[in-house]
Order: C-alpha cells, then structure tokens, then sequence
C-alpha cells in the first residue's frame, strides 16, 4: 500500500497565478511569485520536521511565509497581532517550539531558540524545500483573559469548508478582502478561500476605515468578510457609500437582523451571508437567506461534513473541519467521548428556527436570573437610530448585578432625540424581555471598543 | 431639589416603568410595602448612585438595609460629603 499523498498549501495554489495577488497597504505580491520564490532566504529547508513559531509583524509576511513552511515544518504556530510578551513563553514552551520566523529577531532573543530565520518579501530561489508532510497548523483562542489555549488544525481540516467551494472555470476569480487579520480562524479561512482560488486583499490596523474602503475598491475586491462589529462600523463610518462587493460575509459574534438588513440596504446589489465559525469547532455552516439565527434542520447527524445538536441549551459540533486537539501539557479534551465541540455559543428554539443568545460565559446574573447580554443588544439594535450596542452588568447592593447598556446612534440621528430614542428603545425592551434584562440605565456613547480580534470588548461585562 | 425629592422622584419614575402602584410615599411605609421587588430597588439604587453620587449601601458594610422609606432616604441624607 502506497502512503498516502500529501498536499500542502503551495500544492493547492490553483491556477493563472500571474492575475492574481496577495496585498497589504504598501506591496502588491504576485502569486506566479512564490512557486519559484522564497521569502525565507531560501532556507525553508531548515525547517524540516521543526515546530515553528511564525510571528510577524504584519499579516502579509506571515501570508507568504505559511506558504512556505506549510508541507516543511512538523508544526506551525500562527502568531496574532495581539499576542502580549508575557504570554510567548509560556505558549513556545507548550507547542515545544524550535524554530522562529520572524522580521523582529529581537522579540524572540530571549527564548533559547537557536533557530531564528528571518522573512522578508519573496526573492527568486534556487531550492525550494519540497512537500514532506502534512504540517500540524496551531492557532490560538482570542479569550480575552488569561494564557490563549493553543488549537491544534490540519490543512484538510482548515480548507474542508472551502474546496468545494471553488470558482468554477470560466468565473471571474473572487478578489477577497477580509477585517479580520489572517492569523486568526476567520482571517485564515478567508486567506486560505484567496490562495485556492482568488486574490486576497490584507487590512492593515494602522490604517483609517475610508483609506481600507478606498483601497477594496481600487484592488477590485467582490468577496469580504468581518464580524457584525466590523460591519456596524464601516456602516456608521459612511464609507460603504463608495463600496460595491458581490459578496458579504459575517461571521465570529451573533448576526442580529438589524445588522443584516443595514448590510443588506448598503449593499443591495450583494449576497449576504452570516457563517457559524470558532477556532475549536471549525466551520460550523452558513446561512444565505438574510435571516438571523440558523433553520432548525441544520441540526443533527449525517447530514454532511458537520454533525451538530443543542445539549443543555449550547451548540455542540462534531466535524472533520473541527480542531483536533488543545495543545500542551495540561490541555484539556477538546471534545467529548463522542468527539462533538463544546461551543459554548447558547442557542434558543423558536419556531423552525435556532438563534444565538450569547455565550455561557458571558451570562450576568441579575438576582440569581441569567441574561445575556446580546439578547438584549439584538433588541436595542433593531431600532432604526442604534448602530450598535454593548449590554453589560453593573454591581449592585440588591442583586449582585443590574443591566446597562452603552447605545451608539446611527450618524445621521438627531441628537435632540436622544430622550425619545432612549424611551423608544425602553418600550421595546419591555415589550420584548423580561422586566430583569430591561436595561436599568442606558447611556449615549459615540463609539464603542472592538477588539484586535473584531469582537465587541467585553472585558468588564 | 433635595436629596429627599430626588429619592421620591426616582421611586415615582421606576414605579412608572415597573407598572407597579405605589402607596402614599410615608416616612413610615416600609419598603416592602411600596410594592417594589429587588430588581426595582437595584435599580433605585443605581440611578440614586448616578444623581447622587453616592451608594450608601456599597460605601460600608456596617450599613443594614433600610426597613421604612424614611430610614432609606436617612442612609443618602447620612453619607458624609
């Protein structure tokens, strides 16, 4: 019996790479590059059957060096921007890291690593290190405490909701564009969805939202992706006005209606779609019909790549595309004895329909009674002035905790109707919720945090 | 307004909102007879603290919970400046 054979990233590159690039704000990287290209020196080789930790200071480098190392490397560790110094220790020691990729050597002096290769923009090579094995990919959670927990992928894993889902030969190929950075599971599907079949077009952090939107445009991009954060920002920013994409894509916190139907105003020319994803569970599934919440006969077994069920109110997952293990010395199991993914991500049942109400830890508690908190933002945001909202709790003497909610109005709101938009969204929320998740104070704000990873900051909630 | 108006205007306000009747607001009522739940008074309390400035029964863990209205307007009229 023949082993069998193994694809690496650069295997599944596609063709008519000479149309098709790879760009930041500042280099526009042609794909017909990198098959005869390194951006490693040409010391890929190196590499061989070493743990690698990839950590660059933009995503495009790191776009171009997985490519390079996948198929290379025993295992890769994808390093997000956020990563904060005090925890890279811990996380190299974990995923017994021994080698480092890097355009900033002297982040990493410290560690022991005796094997640091520098990256840079893609030069002509003589040797290109060739594909030896399947590449253990390591991503890290985007929990906004503590040390991340390492999630452990496999390139089939990763691409099994994308291969299927190719440009047909003969179709325009799709120039995608995504906010999320690429080092994260949303960015990186959206990364690897443009290496098979595209263009992909990398957001920078240092860059202003309507210099991004003037950029899409000029790179012609027709597919794009982000969170429900993201999107209720460039809303708000009156920078979608200049934009056309063909195709919009949510994913990574709960789609409320109110967000897809503003999409949907803002783009009426687009499909628009809000996919169910986490770093564990992979991707779950997407829903196209501009509905929020998901049809209830998505659930169950054997219906496809993705076997799910509702246990004790949370989404349960059991998926090739799912992780296959937390990594490290004291990891935990990363799915129960019947191999499905604890979520986390509450749902609710109404009618044919299962909708998210936030996540299990998220969940405040008001006198013993549990409310969470985006079934309240989902509330406030359907009133046609809120661009967006953050429910979260405040101590309280009486019942531990009350709710309160921060309100961006939508830019053209009359800010003279700030007490009858708070009364409005008030009477809405009491005819919708239970008298204890009616937001007790609710307070005006022009902008509200959204994370690195593109989710809206709940850090004091 | 002083400190005692406040407190009974924000009782009238949150008894609006909460569709509760309120009895005559005495000194003597006690506070389980204005028909308030904990939820209402948590919410009392918090929006005294955003008037006011200041949440007598989070200050000291020596202060009880007040028994009557008067007792509860007495905890905000108490707290040193």
């Amino acid at each position: 019996m023949s082993p069998r054979e193994i694809f690496a990233l650069r295997d599944h590159l596609g063709t008519a790479l000479t149309e098709r690039t790879i760009s930041d704000p500042r280099h526009v990287v042609s794909l017909a590059e990198l098959p005869r290209g390194s951006c490693l020196g040409g010391r890929g080789g190196e590499l061989d059957g070493r743990s690698v930790l990839l950590a660059t200071s933009g995503q495009l480098l790191a776009g171009l060096a997985l490519i390079e190392i996948d198929g290379v490397a025993r295992r890769m560790l994808l390093c997000p921007p956020d990563l904060k110094d005090e925890h890279l220790g811990s996380i190299i020691a974990e995923a017994g890291i021994d080698a480092i990729v890097t355009d900033e050597p002297q982040r990493f002096a410290g560690f022991g690593i005796d094997l640091v290769i520098p990256v840079g923009l893609p030069q002509p090579a003589t040797q290109v290190a060739p594909t030896v094995r399947a590449t253990e990919w390591l991503m890290l959670t985007s929990g906004t405490s503590g040390v991340p927990k390492i999630v452990g992928h496999t390139l089939e894993g990763l691409c099994g909701a994308i291969i299927g889902d190719r440009p047909a030969p003969g179709d325009a190929l799709p120039v995608w564009a995504t906010f999320y950075d690429i080092r994260r599971y949303g960015g990186l599907q959206i990364f690897l969805r443009a290496i098979v079949g595209g263009s992909m077009v990398l957001s920078d952090p240092g860059e202003a939202l309507a210099d991004h939107v003037a950029r899409l445009n000029a790179r012609g991009v027709t597919h794009i992706s982000g969170t429900p954060s993201h999107w209720r920002k460039l809303l708000m920013s009156g920078s979608a006005e200049q934009f056309a994409p063909r195709y919009v894509r949510l994913s990574g916190e709960i789609a409320d209606q109110a967000v897809l139907d503003g999409l949907k105003q803002a783009f009426p020319n687009a499909s628009i779609g809000h996919a169910y994803a986490s770093t564990e569970a992979g991707v779950g599934f997407a829903v196209n019909d501009g509905l929020e919440g998901f049809p209830a006969t998505l659930l169950g077994e054997g219906r496809g790549a993705v076997d799910m069920k509702v246990v004790d109110g949370s989404l349960r997952i059991r998926s090739k595309r799912a992780a296959h293990a937390y990594v490290g010395r004291a990891a935990a199991a990363l799915t129960d004895a019947d191999g499905y993914v604890d979520t986390g991500d509450m749902v609710e049942l109404r009618g044919d329909r299962y909708y998210f109400v936030g996540r299990r830890n998220g969940i405040i508690n008001v006198g013993g009674l549990k409310v969470h908190p985006e079934e309240i933002e989902a509330v406030i945001n359907g009133h046609p002035e809120v661009r967006m909202s953050r429910a979260k709790s405040r101590r309280s003497p009486i019942t531990g905790g009350i709710v309160v909610a921060e309100v961006v109005l939508t830019a053209d709101s009359d800010p003279a109707r700030a007490d009858a938009v708070r009364n409005e969204i008030l009477a809405e929320c009491r005819a919708r919720l239970a008298a204890h998740k009616v937001p007790a104070m609710i307070r005006f704000v022009p902008a509200l945090d959204v994370t690195p990873a593109g989710k809206l900051a709940r850090a004091d909630a | 307004m002083s400190v005692r108006l406040r407190i009974i205007a924000a009782i009238k306000q949150i008894a609006e909102e909460q569709k509760v009747k309120l009895p005559p607001l005495t000194d003597e009522l006690t506070l389980h007879e204005t028909g308030f739940d904990s939820l209402a008074f948590a919410i009392l309390v918090a929006r005294l603290e955003d008037d006011l400035g200041v949440d007598p029964f989070t200050l000291s863990e020596e202060v009880t919970f007040p028994n009557t209205i008067g007792d509860f307007i007495r905890a905000y009229e108490n707290v040193p400046a």
